[in-house]
Order: C-alpha cells, then structure tokens, then sequence
C-alpha cells in the first residue's frame, strides 16, 4: 500500500497541484515504476567504479582460490591419503555463508576488500579442487603407462599428459567458480569490500538501481562463464571434432 | 569517550559466545537488554523455517520437472540453460529487487529464495536422471516395469549422489542468503551480523559464528540423509 515518495515542491502548488503529484508529471524516480530510462541514462556512469571494484574482486579471488586449489589438488594427485581430509576442509569452507565468512574475518582481518577476497577465494576452493583432482583422475592409466614409456619423468607426466588432458574438468571448475564468485561478491560491501553491492545497499527500495547493478553482475557473470567456455574450447582441441 | 571506546571495541570469540548464551546491555536500546540463549535459538529458528521453507517450495517446482525431463530426456538445453543462469543470479540484488518489487515479508522472501534453490536442483535431477546407463533402463523397461517404476525403482536410487548433490548446493544458497532477510523485513540471524549499533561487535561475531554452525549442521543433516537413503548395493567402497 506504499504511495510514491513526492518531492516536497513539484512545480506550482495551485490548482495543477493534484495533476502535479500524479505520476504523469513527477519524475520518474519518485514513482513506483518498474525502470526509469532516463534516470538511468543521466546516473549510468555511477555504476562505473563499483563495477571495476566487483571485477577486481572477482578476478583476484578467483585467481587467488585458484592458485591454492590447484596446488593442493596436485599434492593430493601424488599423495592420496590427503584426498579425504582436503575434500573435506574445504567442503566446510564451501558450506559456511560468504556473509557469516567475512563477519567471522573481521577481528581477525578487519573490515577491507582484504577481508571480502580470503571469504570469496575460500568458497572456490572447494570446486575448483574437487574438478582438478576428478580430472587428474580421469586421465587413463593406459596413457600414463604410454607416457612412462616413452621415458617421460613423473614430473614431465604430470605437466605434459596429465594437467592438459585434465583441462575439461579444470575449466569447468574454474568456470562454476567465477560465475558463482561474480554473484557473491555483491555481498562483498557488508565486508566493507565495495563492489556492485555498494550501489545496491545504498538505493535498496530503488528498482532502477537495483536492476542495473543487478543486471550489470549478471552480465559480467554470463561475460566470464561465455570467455572460458572459449578458453576451454582453445586449450581443449581434441574436444572440439567430439562435441556437439 | 569511555563508553565511545567500550562500544567500539573489537569483538572477540569470548565476547561473542558470552552474547550467545547471556544477555547483554545495548547502548540503543534504552536498557532492554540483547542476545542470550533464548533470543539466539528464536532467530536461529527463523532463519530454519525460512530456509526449509524455501527449500520445500524449490523442490516441489524443480525436483518432479527434473525428473520428467530427465526421464524423457528431452528439454537438456533447458535445464543445463537454467542451471547455469540460476549460479549467476545475484543474491542481493534478488533479495532487494523483489523486496521492492512485490513488497516485504515472509512469502514474498520465501519466493526469492527458492527462485536460488529451483536452478541446482533442477539441472541436477535432469543430469542424475538422464546419466543413468540407458541399457540398465531397457534392461528395467524388459522386466516388464512401467515407466513410473523406472523412476522410482531404477533411475532415482542411481542419481541418489547428483540428486544430492543439488539438494545440498539448493541449501547452501537458501540458507546463505536468509542471513539477508532483514533486509526484506523479515527475522533472521542476519539481524545480529547487520545490526552492530544494537548489538555491538559481539553480537555481529555471535550471529556469524551461528549462521555458520547452522549451515554447517544442514550440511551433515542432508549429507547423513543421502547415505541413508543410497541403496546398499551402491554404497562406495572408498570416498
């Protein structure tokens, strides 16, 4: 039953005055409409540097739960009595809210885009080395076997035949992990961490603003999932004659 | 400058479990006291109801559409589509949009949760579904079993761990995102952790440490459930 905000003085208050104070007249931004057009088009340009903040989040949490997944996905390759501990190590990490993660950083971290990228980077930890290891799995023993015999060393094998023909899986992780990341991370501003969240907990009963920023995390989410899906396809050659 | 000083002092896990389980003095609240026990388990419990809630109406939409498509195995575009779309939805921009939108409260709430919970589910029950060995399902189809024995008898029991699989990520995402109902009007741990001027910097520390046992707790409950409910025949050997 909320009636839209009116602006204090909206033109002459006189006889128009209820003409006035109908939507027809006020400014779009004042009523309950769906989307403003040209309130967007006039602030479209405040979107910018939460939106370099949110890709600078992504990017550098992604890389970061990266870097860690993968290395802790070779070490369990080689030492498989790791596996079950890890798998569940970062299950937990997986499972705890990225919300309640940064409040649990704070008196640790303190508030910071420090804070929001530890929270962010341990939540992809878990897919991304849950692919990693299932991919190195999945290589055939047949080919290691080939590889070995051809006198490749252990190291050799695990960077010229493994890790590339794990590659599917790899990308796929990597891939649910940043999609989900872009998503998240517009919790990042309740980590003091800025982002797309920032203009979206400022202008919250705001649907324009809320459809923007939404829209432009959404977009950038679809941008990262479509840039390596072609990664995929450029380092996984052999896939392309096989899939549809 | 004391009390400025006392009420921005930093949290601390001491300071949080004694707001978990006593009730403290707020500055804001003109002496009506915060947290303790009591008011800790009813958020704890709202935040639940919420999180089940959504939960059920999630897979009451997704799981039987899932299903079909998997069985029929027809409609994988559309579910492989929905699942990805569905990990790209912004959680706050959801929550706040359809606050807006549609106004506050616990169904509106109820709505935009499961609208996270539909998409891990739906894709998940089509791949479980549909992965399974077609000549295990003409081999069940030449038993003389009809279509809905299939089903029930045959291809769920195998998708048991990727059926799974989606309910838990359904979960995570709904009750993740509960922490955030105050912001639509509705009760939920996410009162402490949004709510440092009445509850100080232990009562945000407290209802995080909470959120996380909660979703933690949901995890081993379902994760208990799957085991329970795997066929003997198809428990793993080695995990």
């Amino acid at each position: 039953m909320s009636s839209p905000v009116t602006p204090a003085a909206v033109g002459e208050v006189g006889e128009g005055f209820l003409k006035e104070r109908s939507s027809d007249t006020l400014p779009c931004q004042a009523t309950d409409a769906l989307f403003c057009w040209d309130w967007a088009k006039e602030n479209i340009d405040r979107y910018g540097t939460p939106t370099v903040q949110h890709l600078e989040l992504v990017v550098i949490s992604v890389a970061l739960g990266f870097a860690v997944a993968f290395a802790l996905a070779l070490l369990a390759h080689r030492r498989r009595w790791l596996q079950p501990p890890l798998l569940a190590a970062t299950g937990v990490l997986y499972t705890i809210p990225s919300i309640a993660f940064f409040f649990l950083l704070l008196p640790v971290t303190g508030r910071g885009r420090d804070t929001a990228i530890i929270a962010l980077s341990a939540y992809t930890l878990q897919i991304i080395y849950r692919n990693t290891v299932i991919g190195l799995a999945n290589v055939p023993g047949s080919v290691r076997e080939a590889a070995r015999g051809m006198g490749l060393t252990e190291r050799q094998i695990l960077w010229k035949v493994e890790v590339p023909l794990a590659r599917p899986e790899i990308f796929a992780g990597l891939q649910i992990a940043t999609v989900s990341t872009v998503a998240i991370a517009t919790l990042a501003v309740f980590a003091g961490g800025g982002g797309l969240g920032t203009p979206i907990k400022a202008g919250i009963d705001f649907k324009t603003n809320i459809i923007i920023a939404g829209g432009i995390a959404i977009l950038m989410a679809i941008a990262f999932g479509l840039a390596l899906l072609a990664a995929q396809r450029f380092w996984t050659p052999w896939r392309r004659a096989e899939t549809t | 400058m004391i009390a400025t000083f006392l009420s921005l002092a930093p949290a601390s896990i001491g300071g949080a479990l004694e707001f978990i389980f006593t009730p403290q003095d707020s500055s804001v609240t003109g002496g009506k006291q915060v947290g303790g026990f009591d008011e800790v388990l009813e958020l704890t419990l709202s935040q639940l109801e919420l999180t089940l809630l959504a939960l059920g109406l999630s897979l009451l939409v997704a799981l039987p559409l899932g299903l079909y498509l998997g069985h029929r195995g027809s409609g994988e575009l559309f579910a492989v589509v929905i699942g990805n779309v569905g990990r790209a939805i912004p959680e706050l921009a959801l929550i706040a949009f359809m606050a807006a939108a549609i106004g506050v409260g616990v169904l509106n709430l109820t709505i935009a949760l499961a609208v996270l919970g539909i998409p891990p589910i739906l894709a998940n029950a089509f791949v479980g579904i549909h992965q399974v060995d077609r000549a295990t399902v003409d081999a069940a189809r030449g038993m003389g079993m009809t279509e809905f024995e299939i089903l029930r008898k045959v291809e769920i029991p195998l998708a048991i761990p990727t059926l799974f699989a989606g309910l838990r990520g359904a979960t995570i995402a709904i009750v993740a995102t509960a922490t955030i109902a105050p912001l639509a009007g509705v009760e939920s741990l996410g009162d402490f952790i949004l709510g440092e001027n009445v509850y100080g910097s232990n009562g945000v520390l407290a209802g995080a440490i909470v959120v996380a046992l909660l979703a933690l707790t949901l995890e081993f409950a379902f994760a208990g459930l799957q085991r329970l409910l795997t066929s003997p025949g198809l428990k793993p050997r080695t995990t």
